[in-house]
């Protein structure tokens, strides 16, 4: 479902643009008026963090994006509440983001139902590789919700096929090690690492980690079909406020 | 991903992909290693030679006659360079650093223990050195972070989360995510991802090893009972492994805190408010709130106040192999403060808490029965804790006055 809604924008656009928020931050109400002028400024899909007390995969944007966000009193619920507003609101996919904890404390089953009631297309799960998600995996499937899996530049061969046979929707290509937030070199070294994913999967790649502005974009551009901008926001409207979030996406120019 | 460690439904590997290989990697380097007798014998020659191992089975005379029950014996690993058992897992740790020729050490550190370990151990293998320590934590332990950084490593602290141990994992973990390549996190505790619940705990058997063969060289029969406190479990299964398969009660004491009742401890298997979860890459009962978020923790031992516990243990507790309670801040005070009365010994305050539950139960058992506590550490370092649990006034006057001679 997701996959065919990409190929689909892929016939009219070069390359697709992913961003991310952390729900809750800096309030819900401002979540919901990033995510509109998101989709208003022509962002394709969204990952929607459920913020988790331990982002071990995340940098100290994102990090810190997750404490506020629970110290403002952020709930799962509060979470489902929100994505079901976005959902019914906005015509582009949602997925979730978050750490494996908060499906496992809410109930494999009973979360990814919930996931499907609303509306939401798909998750990615950054601690959860396919070795410890056997229940995850038959709950999203039962759902029609696509797992994303993560790709890596230290994935070896064999293992970045392993990994696209249980993904869905789309590859999430991580360019660079670390974690999100730093700087990433867009240069011909990546061109290998991403000839490598290419040959491992059918499946639409994104490519996400340190980019933060148009001459990232347009690298990729021929190179994968979607790219992925997570902290730069989270950065932005840290240092000028929510206003800025419209602005920023238009002069990515996608 | 080779393999998973799991302890009847404990443990795992969940890991970011960008680690995977580098946990295949250190998965077979340990895995090769464990196989080798010599690899052993080398690493009990290099820990007689660096830290006094075998380290003493203490008899304690005068807390045997004040509680006129069990005969009670001490395990001294507070006699270990740097004063723990965290030398052992961490000596260990570094052999495995030479064999996968990685030449950066990083670790995370509570009490500071594990990170004074790591330091000395980085300095002597010729490692750089970064230890991550919660800011509350750094408040806590001071004199530790003085010697870490004497010790040539790099300490950062941690601002993030709450700011203890569960922290300064995090922090350690996006730091392995960028350097994987030339370092290796030395993990301080039997916890995380596969392999290190089963490495940690290998290095530290050789606690359990020696207990064994020393009490029975000097009563000649084996004890009623074992006791060790309880952060991440690592020093329990160090010497619990030595009696697994006897007839021998083991008890894990974890910080109680204000007590179970306040909410402000860490007690994950001897209390109700721990639940089964999934966090810092393994599966175990973590203290989290219905939503899967990790609470604050609360003990005057930094080395014990730790939201998850060893998937190791936590498979002991289901089994009925440990019994797990807990000691308040109190009893720990008071525990520690009759050891060094009586004996002379001055237990670290994780350490205390297992002497705290041996303490309460002494007094019931026959005079044939024997039993060993593990003291963990040396509590010299606890000096400014103990002295405000003492409320020592004497002490407090000769800070005052260091604080005005470097005013002056």
């Amino acid at each position: 479902m997701l996959e065919s809604y990409l190929l689909k924008k892929l016939q009219k656009k070069k390359i697709l643009l992913m961003t991310h928020i952390v729900l809750g931050y800096p309030s819900f109400e401002d979540s919901f008026r990033i995510i509109e002028t998101m989709v208003n400024a022509g962002v394709d899909l969204m990952e929607l963090q459920i913020p988790f007390s331990e982002p071990v995969a995340d940098g100290p944007v994102i990090l810190r994006a997750n404490q506020k966000s629970l110290a403002g009193g952020a709930t799962v619920k509060r979470c489902f509440d929100l994505a079901e507003r976005v959902v019914g609101s906005f015509d582009i996919p949602f997925l979730f983001m978050s750490y494996y904890n908060i499906l496992f404390k809410y109930g494999v089953d009973r979360f990814t139902q919930k996931m499907s009631e609303i509306g939401l297309y798909g998750a990615i799960v950054p601690d959860l590789p396919p070795e410890e998600g056997d229940a995850y995996l038959k709950a999203m499937q039962k759902n029609q919700l696509a797992p994303i899996f993560i790709f890596s530049p230290t994935t070896l061969d064999e293992r970045l096929e392993y990994l696209a046979s249980f993904g869905d929707g789309f590859i999430y290509c991580v360019a660079r090690k670390g974690v999100t937030g730093e700087d990433t070199n867009f240069s011909k070294d990546l061109n290998s690492y991403l000839a490598r994913c290419r040959k491992a999967t059918k499946l639409p790649l994104a490519l996400g980690f340190g980019v933060k502005e148009k001459k990232d974009i347009d690298f990729l551009k021929g190179k994968v079909e979607i790219a992925i901008i997570g902290s730069e926001t989270i950065r932005l409207i840290d240092d000028k406020g929510v206003g800025v979030v419209g602005e920023f996406i238009k002069s990515l120019k996608i | 991903m080779i393999k998973r460690g799991y302890y009847d439904g404990f443990g795992g590997a969940f890991l970011p992909e960008i680690l995977v290989a580098t946990f295949d990697e250190l998965d077979n380097v340990f895995t090769q290693a464990k196989k080798e007798p010599a690899f052993w014998e080398k690493y009990k020659d290099i820990m007689s030679d660096y830290s006094c191992r075998p380290t003493p089975l203490t008899f304690a005379e005068n807390l045997t006659r004040h509680f006129g029950g069990a005969r009670i014996y001490i395990k001294r690993e507070d006699l270990n360079h740097t004063g723990a058992h965290k030398a052992n897992n961490v000596m260990g740790q570094g052999l495995l650093v030479k064999r996968m020729g990685k030449t950066r050490v990083i670790a995370e550190t509570g009490a500071g223990q594990h990170g004074v370990a790591t330091a000395t151990m980085a300095a002597k293998f010729g490692f750089k050195c970064t230890i991550y320590m919660g800011e509350v934590d750094m408040m806590r332990q001071r004199p530790n972070v003085f010697w870490m950084e004497r010790l040539g490593a790099e300490v950062i602290p941690v601002l993030d989360g709450t700011k203890i141990l569960k922290d300064a994992i995090n922090e350690a973990f996006r730091d392995w995510v960028t350097n994987m390549d030339t370092t290796h996190y030395v993990l301080g505790t039997a916890c995380g991802p596969h392999p290190f619940p089963e490495m940690v705990s290998f290095f530290q058997s050789i606690i359990g090893k020696e207990a064994r063969k020393q009490i029975l060289e000097k009563e000649g029969r084996l004890p009623s009972r074992v006791y060790a406190c309880v952060g991440g479990g690592s020093n329990a299964l160090g010497i619990f492994q030595g009696f697994l398969d006897d007839p021998v009660e083991l008890v894990g004491v974890e910080a109680g805190g204000l007590g179970l009742d306040s909410g402000r401890h860490a007690s994950r298997l001897s209390s109700k408010d721990a639940s089964i979860g999934i966090a810092q890459g393994y599966k175990t009962y973590f203290l989290q709130n219905n939503d899967g978020q990790m609470r604050e923790t609360h003990s005057v031992a930094a080395g014990l106040d730790y939201v998850g516990v060893s998937p190791i243990l936590a498979q002991l507790k289901e089994k009925g192999r440990v019994r797990f309670e807990s000691a308040t801040d109190r009893e720990v005070v008071d525990a520690l403060s009759l050891a060094m009365k009586k004996e002379g010994l001055i237990p670290a305050l994780e350490s205390a808490h297992a002497f705290a539950q041996a303490f309460k139960d002494a007094p019931h058992l026959s005079k044939k029965d024997l039993i060993i506590i593990n003291q963990s550490g040396r509590g010299d370092k606890d000096i400014f804790t103990v002295a405000d649990a003492f409320n020592d006034p004497a002490w407090r006057d000769f800070i005052k006055g260091k604080a005005e001679e470097y005013n002056a």
